[in-house]
C-alpha cells in the first residue's frame, strides 16, 4: 500500500498553499486523514498523554452504532417479510426485487440471510443519500471556508440515518440532511461549533415538515399497503393494553423486533454501544445515567399520581426504557459532546432533563407519541445555560472557601 | 388552582411569547449577548407583566369593557375601542416607574440595561400579554397568573438565547451572518426546541 502514501505525497503541492487546486484542500486532507494517521505531534507544551483525536472518537462512535446497524439490518427485512407474507406479496416490487432475485435470496422471516439482504437494501440507499447530500454540503462548505472535513460528519449521517422509518423518499432523506448540516451545524462555522445535535436537528425538520411520511402507522414497515403501529403509537392510544393488544412483549421490545425507525428499535444493541462507549470514555456515563435516572423517577411520579383519562400514566419505566428510541437518543444523541453540557455536574443535570422531558412529552402530549428526539433538542437549548450555572455555584464556593466575600 | 397551574406552565412552555409567537423580537434579539444583562432584562420584563396585566384586566373590566361602566350608571357605554392606548399607557407609566426605581437602587443593572429599558415599553409582548388576556376573557386572578407565566416564559427565553449566544462566541459564523443573522437562526432553532410543547392541551 506503500504506493498510496507515494502518490498523496507527489500531488501534495497541488493543493498547497499556493497550488492550483488550494481550494480542494480539504477534499486532500480528508482523504489523507482519513487513510493515514496523521505525522503532526505537539512539539511544545502542554503535551498531550493520550493521542485521541476528533478522528478516533468519532470512529469510535461509528463502531459503537454498529451493534443497532446490524440490528437494523435484520429487523427492517424481518419486517418487511413478516408483512410480505401477511399480505400475500411473494416479491419485493422495483429495483429490490431484481437485485435479491439476482443474488438469489428469498423472502423467508425466519432466515436471518434473507433479513439483512432485503434490509440492506433499505438501509444502503438511505445511508448513500445521506452521505451525497451531506457530504456536498460539508465539502462546499470546507472549500469555501477554509476548514477541514471531518470524521464528525460520519457520526450525524450514521445517527441520522439510524433514526429515519425504513420508507421515508429519498428527495426527504436528502433535505433533511441538508437542512441538519447546513443550518444545525455549518453557518455556525461547522463541527464543534455548533449547539444543537445536527442528526437530530435535521430529524426534527422532517417530523415537523413532512408528518404523514414521519409518523403514522404505515411508515415503519417498508411494504406498500402495510399499516403497523409501532408499540409506542400503540400505547398512546390503548396504555399497556394496547401493546399488549399488538401482541408485543417486553423481550421483543428489549430485542428490537418491533416496528419503528430503521435503527432505534433494539435497546439491547444500545446499549452494547453504551457499555462500549462508557469503556472507551468517549461518551460520558454521566449523561447516559442521567437521562436514565430522570425517566425512572418522573416514570415513578406520573404512576403514583394516575389518571383516569391518560392510559400513559400507568406505563411502568422498564417499559419506557424498550419502547420507541429512548435507549438510543440515550446513548448515541444526548451524549454528543458538543451540544451537551460540558461541565461534569452540568452533565448530569442535562441528561435528567432529557430524561424528564422524554417521560412528559410522551405522556402528557398528544401530539407526539415519541419524546425522545424533542427532548435532547429541548436540553440542548438549557445544556449551556446549565454550564454557566454550575461555573457559577463553583465560583461562589471557592470564593467562599478561602474567605473572600462573593462579588 | 390546578387551573392557575396548568395556565401559568402553558404561558411558559406552549404558548411561550417569544418562541411560540415571536413577540418581543427586538429586545429579545438586542440584549441577549451576556447571561447577566438577559436575567436583569428578564426579572425587569416579569416585574412589568406582573403589574401591567392585572392593571390592564381592572381597567378593561371596570372601565372599558361593554356595560363595564354601569357602576357608574352608564349602563349602555362601550368603550373598548379605547383599549389599546390605555393598556399603552398603563405600560408606559409602569415602565417609568420601574426605571426610577433602578436607577435609584440598581444603577449597574440600569446603565446595562440602557436604552431598551424604556423601550420596554413598546415591547410587543408586554402589550402582546394585555391583548391575549382581554381576548381570552381571563378574569383578575388568571390574569395575574397569566402575567408572571408569560413574562416569565420570556424572560426564560431570553436567558437561553443568552446562554446560547455565549457559547456561539467560540464558533466561526461566515461574515455574511455574523451578528444578527446568526441570532435570528438561532431564535429560529430554539424555536424547534420548544416545539415539544406544541399541541399539548391544558
Amino acid at each position: 500500500m506503500y504506493w498510496i502514501r507515494r502518490w498523496l505525497d507527489q500531488i501534495h503541492p497541488l493543493f498547497a498553499k499556493g497550488g492550483p487546486y488550494q481550494k480542494y484542500h480539504a477534499i486532500y486532507e480528508m482523504v489523507d486523514t482519513f487513510l493515514y494517521t496523521p505525522p503532526d505531534v505537539t512539539r511544545t507544551a502542554p503535551h498531550v498523554r493520550d493521542g485521541i483525536d476528533l478522528k478516533r472518537v468519532m470512529s469510535y462512535v461509528v463502531l459503537a452504532a454498529t451493534p443497532c446497524i446490524l440490528m437494523a439490518l435484520w429487523n427492517t427485512g424481518y419486517q418487511s417479510h413478516l408483512a410480505m407474507q401477511e399480505l400475500g406479496v411473494i416479491e419485493a416490487p422495483g429495483w429490490r426485487g431484481i437485485v435479491l432475485g439476482m443474488v438469489g435470496v428469498g423472502y423467508d422471516p425466519s432466515s436471518i440471510w434473507d433479513n439483512v439482504w432485503h434490509g440492506f437494501l433499505y438501509f444502503l440507499p438511505i445511508y448513500v443519500v445521506t452521505l451525497a447530500a451531506g457530504g456536498f454540503w460539508e465539502v462546499l462548505f470546507a472549500g469555501v471556508r477554509n476548514h477541514e472535513i471531518n470524521e464528525g460528519f460520519f457520526v450525524t449521517s450514521i445517527l441520522y440515518t439510524l433514526t429515519l422509518p425504513a420508507s421515508t423518499p429519498m428527495w426527504q432523506v436528502a433535505l433533511g440532511i441538508s437542512f441538519g448540516v447546513v443550518i444545525g451545524k455549518e453557518v455556525f462555522g461547522g463541527t464543534g461549533k455548533n449547539f444543537l445535535n445536527p442528526a437530530l436537528t435535521g430529524r426534527a425538520f422532517l417530523y415537523f415538515a413532512y408528518p404523514a411520511q414521519m409518523s403514522g402507522d404505515a411508515v415503519w414497515t417498508a411494504v406498500d399497503g402495510f399499516t403497523g403501529a409501532t408499540a409506542l403509537g400503540a400505547s398512546a392510544i390503548g396504555g399497556m393494553e394496547g401493546i399488549a393488544e399488538i401482541g408485543v412483549t417486553w423481550m421483543d421490545a428489549f430485542l428490537g423486533v418491533i416496528q419503528g425507525s430503521i435503527g432505534e428499535t433494539s435497546t439491547l444493541g444500545c446499549l452494547i454501544g453504551a457499555a462500549f462507549l462508557i469503556y472507551t470514555r468517549v461518551a460520558s456515563y454521566r449523561i447516559i445515567f442521567g437521562v436514565f435516572i430522570g425517566m425512572v423517577v418522573m416514570t415513578l411520579i406520573l404512576n403514583a399520581v394516575g389518571s383516569d383519562t391518560n392510559p400513559m400514566f400507568a406505563m411502568p419505566w422498564h417499559w419506557h426504557l424498550v419502547l420507541g428510541g429512548f435507549a438510543f437518543g440515550m446513548v448515541y444523541m444526548a451524549t454528543d459532546p458538543v451540544s451537551a453540557s460540558m461541565s461534569d455536574a452540568g452533565r448530569w443535570i442535562f441528561g435528567v432533563l432529557i430524561g424528564v422531558m422524554t417521560v412528559l412529552i410522551r405522556v402528557v402530549n398528544p401530539a407526539f407519541p415519541e419524546g425522545i428526539m424533542l427532548a435532547i433538542l429541548f436540553a440542548n437549548l438549557f445544556a449551556p445555560l446549565i454550564d454557566w450555572g454550575v461555573m457559577k455555584v463553583n465560583i461562589r464556593r471557592r470564593m467562599r472557601r478561602t474567605g473572600e466575600r462573593a462579588g | 388552582m390546578e387551573a392557575y397551574v396548568s395556565l401559568f406552565v402553558k404561558a411558559v412552555f406552549v404558548e411561550n411569547l417569544a418562541l411560540a409567537f415571536f413577540l418581543g423580537m427586538c429586545t429579545f434579539l438586542a440584549i441577549s449577548k451576556k447571561i447577566e444583562t438577559a436575567i436583569g432584562l428578564g426579572a425587569a420584563v416579569i416585574v412589568v407583566q406582573v403589574i401591567t396585566v392585572p392593571a390592564n384586566n381592572l381597567i378593561f373590566t371596570y372601565l372599558l369593557a361593554d356595560g363595564a361602566l354601569a357602576w357608574a350608571g352608564l349602563p349602555n357605554v362601550n368603550l373598548s375601542f379605547l383599549g389599546l392606548i390605555s393598556y399603552i399607557g398603563v405600560i408606559a407609566a409602569m415602565v417609568q416607574i420601574l426605571e426610577m426605581t433602578l436607577d435609584r437602587y440598581f444603577p449597574a443593572l440600569y446603565n446595562a440595561l440602557g436604552i431598551f429599558l424604556p423601550l420596554i415599553t413598546v415591547n410587543c409582548a408586554i402589550l402582546g400579554a394585555s391583548l391575549f388576556m382581554v381576548e381570552r376573557d381571563y378574569d383578575f386572578g388568571e390574569s395575574v397568573v397569566y402575567g408572571i407565566g408569560s413574562g416569565f416564559g420570556w424572560a426564560l427565553a431570553i436567558v437561553l438565547l443568552a446562554g446560547i449566544r455565549e457559547k456561539l462566541k467560540y464558533s466561526d459564523v461566515p461574515d455574511g451572518l455574523q451578528g444578527l443573522g446568526i441570532t435570528f437562526i438561532t431564535a429560529g432553532l430554539m424555536s424547534l426546541g420548544f416545539m415539544a410543547f406544541s399541541g399539548i392541551q391544558l
